[in-house]
């Protein structure tokens, strides 16, 4: 790994046609900081993740991620390659999982180490089993999705994304459509990923419960741009903007 | 629920305290249906059905002689029909991948040329198809012999082979329609995470589209394929030569050298309705093996229960 930051973005911005929803972010993260981006919805903190693996092409700026720099341009080959690079080295975790229904949870873990890294798949399965086991669904190895609750399929696809092994880990709202009973275990995965592995994580959230307990800083997301940042522990008790103080009136 | 509820409900027409002598013979009529069980109707319905082409069969006066002989002739040509139709769907099969990847891609090439695939062979009778292939090539293929590339002659195609082009070429047409449509039902999030691990897009679509895509491409697809079994007769308008005969041209034939049209053409229709029925049976089976993974068989558990376990 590359000393120096993770994640460097600069000046990112990115328009849905005429509407503006990220207005120049500049953002550097650590290896094994736990960021959690929060704020309204249509605040821009989805585009903003989604931006760090393109699957959302920024309209300018400059990402890097593990020491891979990306601007914003054609799709040739050769840049094709190079976001396909980024996305090997970013887990992403999704508001709707997105299992592939048509596998078990083991395929589905072992889906990214066969097809994109290549790797053999007894290796694939080791890995596999071990992560399923890490995220305590060992038993529903041969399940389908559709036979999960919301909790095993988020905490599936999280197993799904760690067998890229990343450099850091990706989270859209990973719990937001999930029944309020469900919610810990996932939480408790994600924390024990902070906690355990040191894995870097940029996490879109509401849980301000987690955010206390994990995060390293906290960005407050307001129409497409960083309005406060810092530690929860000041956030959380003391922020500075009004707007922030708002919006954790609403959901703390 | 709801049928059970009606059934149950039979005692409502009667208004209560009305004995049955005061009902009307519509309303006792009524209530006697509804004891009888709709499986019940169901073989009473086909019994009527087939007692009525059975008396039609009578009255057509058909020669059962000549049929009971000749009807292992005509059985003869399944294997030719059979040959047509699934090499043309295999033919098909793969021309609608390819259209209809082309037809959802932005290289403008491919999309254009799908485009222009699916125009024409579906704004055009199979039939005129069959003959622009079959002699329209031979005529290119012959003006370039005489002009003197050799390989002109690789254009005349034999009756049987320009047949399977013909159908497969039309039928991928409309399949490319089929697997756009079948494409495009998979949820867009799908695709994002194919690609969040890294997918190419050959990846994406062997891996991740495709295969959830033929869940809702192999109903229709099995109906193009009764279609096309059906459709394997106009072949015999090519003029097949003898030895590569099906089902339809040797009912034709015999039943026209023996002056017994009818015999010959309802012997066909019999073979081609147990053929499709043969089809139509593996095909409720494919379906359901493709469902796995799709339906939630046995209970279903609620809860993790294994949260404890995390990290």
């Amino acid at each position: 790994m590359p000393d120096g930051p993770v994640v460097r973005i600069k000046g990112l911005h990115k328009s849905f046609g005429p509407l503006e929803v990220l207005k120049g972010i500049d953002l550097e993260i650590e290896p094994g900081e736990v960021v959690v981006i929060f704020g309204r919805s249509g605040s821009g903190k989805s585009t903003l993740l989604r931006c760090v693996n393109w699957l959302e092409e920024p309209s300018a700026g400059v990402v890097e991620v593990d020491g891979i720099r990306l601007e914003p341009g054609q799709r040739t080959r050769s840049r094709r390659e190079h976001i396909r690079e980024v996305r090997m080295r970013c887990g992403m975790v999704f508001q709707e999982f997105n299992l592939f229904p048509h596998l078990t949870a083991l395929e589905n873990v072992m889906e990214g180490p066969v097809t994109v890294r290549g790797l053999e798949r007894t290796t694939s399965r080791r890995l596999a089993v071990e992560l399923l086991g890490r995220v305590g669904l060992a038993d529903k190895a041969d399940e389908h999705p559709i036979r999960l609750s919301g909790g095993q399929k988020q905490r599936v696809a999280i197993a799904r994304a760690l067998a890229m092994e990343p450099t850091i880990m990706l989270f859209d709202e990973p719990t937001s459509a999930l029944d309020p009973e469900l919610i810990g275990e996932v939480l408790a995965v994600m924390k024990a990923l902070a906690t355990e592995m040191q894995m870097t994580m940029m996490v879109v959230t509401h849980e301000m419960g987690f955010a206390r307990e994990v995060a390293n800083r906290m960005l407050f997301l307001h129409e497409g741009e960083v309005v406060e940042e810092g530690p929860p522990s000041r956030i959380l008790t003391e922020p500075q903007d009004a707007r922030t103080r708002t919006f954790l009136a609403a959901v703390l | 629920m709801e049928v059970e509820k009606q059934i149950g409900g039979a005692g409502e027409i009667r208004p209560p305290g009305v004995p049955d002598e005061d009902l009307s013979r519509w309303q006792r009529a009524e209530v006697a249906s509804l004891r009888v069980p709709f499986r019940v109707k169901l073989a009473l319905v086909w019994l009527g059905v087939i007692t009525v082409l059975g008396i039609m069969f009578v009255l057509v006066r058909f020669d059962l002689g000549w049929m009971a002989e000749h009807a292992r002739f005509i059985f003869l040509g399944i294997p030719f029909t059979l040959l047509i139709s699934v090499a043309a769907i295999i033919l098909a099969v793969i021309l609608a991948v390819l259209g209809s990847l082309a037809r959802l891609s932005r290289n403008p090439i491919a999309f254009g040329v799908s485009g222009f695939y699916v125009s024409f062979f579906r704004g055009t009778p199979l039939i005129v198809q069959m003959f622009l292939i079959y002699a329209g090539l031979a005529q290119i293929g012959g003006n370039l012999r005489t002009m003197g590339y050799a390989w002109g002659e690789l254009l005349i195609l034999d009756s049987l082979l320009a047949g399977i082009l013909a159908l497969g070429l039309n039928y991928g047409a409309y399949m490319t329609e089929i697997f756009r449509a079948g494409i495009q039902s998979v949820a867009h999030g799908q695709a994002e995470a194919a690609q969040a691990i890294g997918m190419t897009y050959g990846q994406m679509m062997r891996r991740v589209i495709l295969p959830q895509a033929v869940r809702v491409i192999i109903p229709p697809t099995g109906n193009e394929f009764i279609a096309m079994l059906k459709d394997s007769a106009l072949v015999s308008f090519l003029g097949t030569v003898v030895s590569q005969m099906e089902l339809f041209r040797r009912a034709q034939l015999v039943g026209i050298a023996d002056f017994r049209p009818f015999e010959a053409l309802i012997l066909a229709a019999g073979m081609y309705w147990a053929l499709t029925t043969v089809f139509t049976f593996f095909q409720q089976r494919l379906e359901r093996r493709l469902s796995r993974g799709y339906v939630r068989a046995g209970s279903f558990q609620l809860g993790g229960g294994a949260a404890g376990h995390a990290g």
